[in-house]
């Protein structure tokens, strides 16, 4: 039975997928970047359908909107180029891989078991003022120290770009 | 009909406003480079397009047509994916903007459906918009970067460093509205500034209380200009020292999408500061009996705009002009006269009030295009992280400092 909010999830996640597997296998940077993006915008979508707006829309200003497009604005500073493609070493082959086979299914078996004790989600979507209202009533703590956190490393970036410059 | 629309809403009902919407938009988005070439002419003394048409009217379709049929060149050695990809980005992201605007108080009904005026009424309409702004950024950094040439590449770089610049001061001057409102939903916005003072000055945002969001939107707007990349924020197109910027290798149509992406975006802003701080639709006249002559407004303006077309299309200097100008004021005095009927004249009322605070915009877009010379890279850089961001968190402390002290 596929009502319209599973297809739209579907197609959603496809895209998502897609657009990881495109991030890692695109040789230059700056496609890479765009791939990211492109999964971004696509959890977004996930969120939005999950009822959630406000974070949807956070999730493509501050990540699609601010994040990356430093990102491109730095590769394209730079000016990278392609990579060059070396063959895997003999190593990632027969320890690599097998590895990650494990780890995939190690993941998957325990989403499984998760979902399988999920109770319905949230009945309608979670409103901005409702969301604003936890994070700085019920959670102002850790979210102040967060952006405290965020703050000193921001110095520290800051200071170690300054330094470098001074040499 | 009804039961089909019933059931199928988003084809039946949605689907029309899209259509007419994009092509409304389209229109005017052609206009729009006539109307800018015509008043930064007379701002500069001269007169504009005048021959193609009576005054230059049929210009927009010449251009596009020149547009459509120019050879469309790919730079050697361009990054073919990226350089296709950023003029597409850069009009759909500019024109999607338009689908979240209420351009009028009350839903229409179409086929027993009721459904808002304008595409869509979402809670985080204020959002969306901002979204789409903050990905706007990628069709001129990707047109800049993929076509493997310096000057786009330094407009590219430096188009999105001022957008992102500008971009915080943008977000953080519509803070002091938000606070006021309570809502991130544009058609509340709008309603909560219906109010008036002394029963006939409007309590719109920009003179509201408890903090009139004066300083807000002079921010506001020179943040919306810097990152509509316009003039005198236009760096990254700076003709005298990049060529054309971001999309010099760019021609044919591709070129004319980057166009139409610019007075897309100018649209949108000019719909947003007139949401946000003049009230949207709301007509500047209190709804009471004393002022039911205002209803009149509309009517009358088209019916004074096409007896003047009327008036002076009849010794227009060309054939062809005497007969195409009398014609369209007549059709304007046609919309005059259906604009006083019982029925429409009160659904008019907020779309003619929001389009003519929004043409003012656009006016004063051009304007200054017209009048002040372009930012050198620095001031602009300095303008924006040392002016227009202090300011604008001082603007979001002082209002949350009266809306808390008003609320006791």
């Amino acid at each position: 039975m596929i009502t319209p909010q599973i297809a739209i999830f579907l197609v959603l996640a496809a895209v998502a997928v897609a657009g990881a597997v495109s991030l890692i296998l695109q040789r230059h940077p700056i496609h890479s970047a765009l791939s990211l993006i492109v999964v971004m915008v696509a959890l977004a979508g996930l969120y939005l359908l999950q009822g959630a707006e406000f974070v949807a829309a956070v999730q493509i200003i501050v990540y699609a909107g601010a994040i990356m497009v430093l990102f491109i604005f730095v590769i394209m500073l730079l000016n990278a180029g392609e990579e060059e493609r070396t063959n895997a070493s003999r190593l990632a082959r027969f320890v690599g891989v097998p590895l990650a086979v494990v780890f995939l299914a190690e993941v998957a078996f325990w989403i499984g078991r998760a979902t399988s004790q999920l109770g319905p989600g949230p009945p309608e979507a979670v409103s901005t003022r409702d969301l604003s209202a936890l994070l700085f009533r019920e959670y102002v703590f850790p979210f102040e120290l967060t952006s405290f956190l965020i703050l000193i490393a921001l110095l520290g970036a800051l200071v170690l770009a300054r330094r470098e410059e001074s040499d | 009909m009804n039961e089909l629309a019933a059931q199928h809403p988003l084809v039946i009902v949605v689907l029309p406003k899209v259509v007419i919407l994009l092509f409304v938009m389209l229109t005017a988005l052609a206009y729009l480079t006539w109307f800018e070439r015509k008043v930064v002419a007379h701002i500069q003394a001269r007169w504009g397009p005048y021959r193609v048409g009576p005054h230059g009217l049929l210009q927009p379709l010449a251009d596009g047509v020149k547009f459509l049929f120019k050879e469309d060149v790919t730079p050697a050695g361009a990054d073919k994916f990226a350089y296709f990809l950023a003029p597409f980005l850069a009009l759909s992201l500019a024109i999607t903007s338009i689908a979240v605007i209420p351009f009028g108080p009350k839903g229409l009904t179409m086929f027993g459906q009721p459904t808002p005026t304008g595409i869509t009424n979402l809670n985080i309409g204020l959002l969306i918009l901002f979204a789409i702004t903050s990905m706007g950024v990628y069709g001129v950094a990707l047109a800049g970067w993929s076509s493997n040439s310096k000057y786009p590449l330094l407009g590219g770089l430096r188009s999105s460093a001022q957008m992102i610049s500008y971009e915080l001061a943008l977000t953080m001057s519509v803070v002091g509205v938000i606070l006021m409102a309570g809502t991130f939903n544009l058609s509340e916005i709008v309603t909560a500034q219906q109010d008036f003072y002394f029963g006939f000055v409007p309590r719109w945002n920009l003179i509201g209380s408890p903090m009139p969001q004066v300083l807000g939107f002079l921010l506001f707007f020179v943040a919306a200009v810097a990152e509509t990349n316009r003039a005198p924020f236009d760096l990254a197109e700076a003709e005298s020292e990049l060529v054309a910027g971001f999309h010099t290798e760019y021609s044919s149509f591709k070129f004319a999408m980057f166009f139409m992406a610019e007075y897309a975006s100018m649209i949108t802003v000019s719909c947003l500061a007139t949401i946000l701080f003049f009230g949207g639709w709301l007509s500047p006249f209190p709804q009471t009996p004393l002022f039911a002559w205002s209803h009149f407004i509309p009517a009358a303006a088209f019916a004074a705009a096409g007896l003047a077309l009327i008036v002076h299309g009849v010794r227009y200097l060309t054939v062809f002009g005497r007969i195409v100008l009398p014609v369209l004021g007549a059709a304007l005095c046609g919309v005059g006269v259906l604009c006083g009927q019982p029925g429409v004249i009160e659904f008019i009322q907020g779309p003619f009030w929001f389009l003519l605070k929004i043409a003012v915009f656009l006016f004063i877009y051009v304007w200054v295009r017209g009048t002040l010379p372009r930012f050198r890279y620095d001031q602009l850089m300095n303008f924006g992280w040392k002016v227009l961001l202090p300011l604008s968190i001082v603007n979001v402390v002082v209002t949350s400092l009266l809306i808390v002290l008003t609320q006791r």
